[in-house]
């Protein structure tokens, strides 16, 4: 398995961004040293990371994209309620318990989690609305955590929770037109998450997740699609059967439980086979590019699914 | 009010009319939208259509049932969800699909709710060809049988928009709901001005007899 490390350092790639957004960073806490008597969300922090394989020279999508055009449900539908309505979202302080099917179950705090040995992943995502960023994610692979917890002979995949708090998330308080069933639930099958490519984020961008992200901890598997990255995550256990997965229990004709990227295999309501790069192009002439097998990482995480037929388990 | 305000007010809609495409192109062209700008322009144009749909089916009961007339606005406000209709394909076939026809195709056959949408924009040239007055002298009462297939699309437009999101919240639904209220006041409308008739001649009765008395 290939190894690449960005050729470029990304220290000589974010200047631009991050000049543009420290500003934005600043105005934050600024606004922050005002208000400091109001409940304020936790303001991103730098973090101690090593540059990690699997890299891109595409261009990164920038701090402001990434932080303000997202979906994550229990802040509402929109693209941008995750930044406008998260506020209110405490990540710390946070635990994930870690059971089922494993000889030592445990109970992670965050500092446990950055004590891994944080490393920068640069990853496409693309979402299953056939749009894509490049990420530059800080995580650790999952696999660290599936190692110390020792998953019994009988543990065939691993489930993941996302918390209930509708008090702080406001999606989650509609009960008419409620989004989704909560709590939002993924799964993957083990051999899937031990793929080397497989992480857990805490930050991006240098610096810890914002609550739009998924603070403080949520998943990334860059060769499925983004909804598959379950965010503020308290659960992750190991199971024998198939877990349940949100969006494909919400619409199982449209959102499978494999979710691999896969150009050949349309959304009922759209194509795949393409995606827009958010924030290239503009407006017109969008960045409309040719979406590829697995997202690009074929050579990565194919060979988990040889003799599988993808149109069935797409 | 002076004389000139009642065509000059239809000019005035149509001109405001147009503020949210040029305003949101503007914001698109000049890189203002956050995110996926040409979905953004795309779904504000198809909202606008809906929005101006609904408001030409509202002229009738609200003339009914409140006793306000806007029916000179009316034309206005279907040859507006016209041009938004048309706008909202024409960004998606030249700004989102940038002219992919097999794409384009593909989508209009396959998936139910463009066939819905485009099958509306079809519907709905007719209408606005023949939105005019000599298209109205020259049809006579097949204009009005015509201008029938309204309903129709309104009620595809909602659909459309409603089978087009991941999970149906509180705005589809609501202009789901807004078009089936609009389309099902038809059938009831000979129920309500029959009503309304009745209590006239039963509240002029009194007056005319306490003259006579």
């Amino acid at each position: 398995m290939p190894n690449k490390i960005p050729r470029i350092p990304s220290s000589e790639i974010t200047p631009e961004e991050f000049y543009f957004n420290r500003r934005k960073f600043l105005g934050g806490a600024m606004g922050a040293a005002a208000a400091s008597l109001l409940p304020l969300p936790a303001l991103a922090a730098n973090l101690d990371y090593k540059p990690g394989p699997y890299g891109t020279e595409e261009a990164w999508s920038t701090f402001a994209d990434i932080t303000t055009y997202n979906n994550f449900y229990e802040f509402g539908t929109g693209k941008e309620d995750p930044s406008n309505r998260s506020a209110d979202f405490r990540p710390e302080p946070w635990t994930i318990k870690v059971d089922g099917l494993v000889s030592k179950p445990t109970t992670l705090d965050v500092d446990d989690l950055m004590a891994l040995g944080l490393e920068e992943r640069v990853y496409r995502m693309r979402c299953v609305e056939a749009w894509s960023m490049v990420i530059p994610w800080i995580g650790f692979p999952l696999s660290k955590i599936l190692d110390r917890v020792e998953p019994l002979g009988s543990a065939k995949y691993v489930a993941f929770e996302t918390v209930v708090r509708p008090e702080e998330m406001p999606g989650q308080r509609s009960i008419l037109f409620g989004a989704l069933k909560w709590p939002y639930l993924e799964g993957l099958r083990l051999d899937e998450a031990r793929n080397p490519l497989a992480i857990l984020a805490v930050g991006l961008y240098g610096r810890t997740l914002l609550n739009q992200n998924g603070a403080p901890v949520r998943l990334v598997v860059p060769w499925k699609y983004g909804f598959k990255g379950i965010k503020s995550i308290v659960r992750i256990s190991l199971v024998e059967e198939e877990p349940p997965s949100t969006w494909n229990k919400m619409a199982p004709h449209e959102y499978g439980f494999y979710a691999n990227v896969n150009p050949a295999v349309d959304h009922p309501r759209w194509s795949q086979a393409s995606e827009i790069r958010i924030g290239e192009g503009g407006f017109f002439g969008a960045a409309r590019r040719d979406t590829l097998p697995f997202n690009g990482y074929a050579e990565q995480v194919a060979s988990l699914y040889e003799g599988m037929d993808l149109r069935k388990f797409y | 009010m002076p004389r000139w305000w009642k065509p000059a007010s239809i000019w005035l809609l149509y001109a405001v009319g147009f503020v949210p495409a040029v305003w949101y192109f503007w914001l698109g062209a000049t890189g203002q939208l956050p995110g996926n700008a040409v979905k953004i322009f795309e779904h504000l144009l198809g909202t606008w259509a809906l929005r101006f749909l609904l408001a030409t089916l509202a002229v009738t009961p609200l003339r009914d049932l409140f006793g306000i007339n806007l029916v000179r606005y009316r034309r206005a406000l279907g040859l507006l969800a016209f041009w938004y209709v048309l706008m909202h394909f024409s960004t998606y076939m030249l700004l989102d699909q940038q002219l992919n026809f097999p794409e384009i195709g593909k989508d209009i056959a396959k998936r139910p709710f463009i066939t819905i949408g485009m099958a509306c924009l079809v519907l709905l040239l007719p209408l606005a060809l023949t939105s005019n007055n000599w298209s109205i002298r020259k049809l006579g009462s097949r204009w009005n049988r015509l201008h029938k297939l309204v309903y129709a699309i309104v009620l595809g437009g909602a659909l459309h928009y409603t089978m087009a999101v991941k999970v149906v919240t509180v705005e589809p639904a609501t202009y789901f709901a807004l078009a089936v209220l609009l389309v099902a006041y038809r059938p009831l409308r000979p129920s309500v001005m029959r009503w309304k008739k009745e209590r006239r001649a039963q509240g002029a009765a009194p007056v005319a007899s306490r003259r006579m008395g």
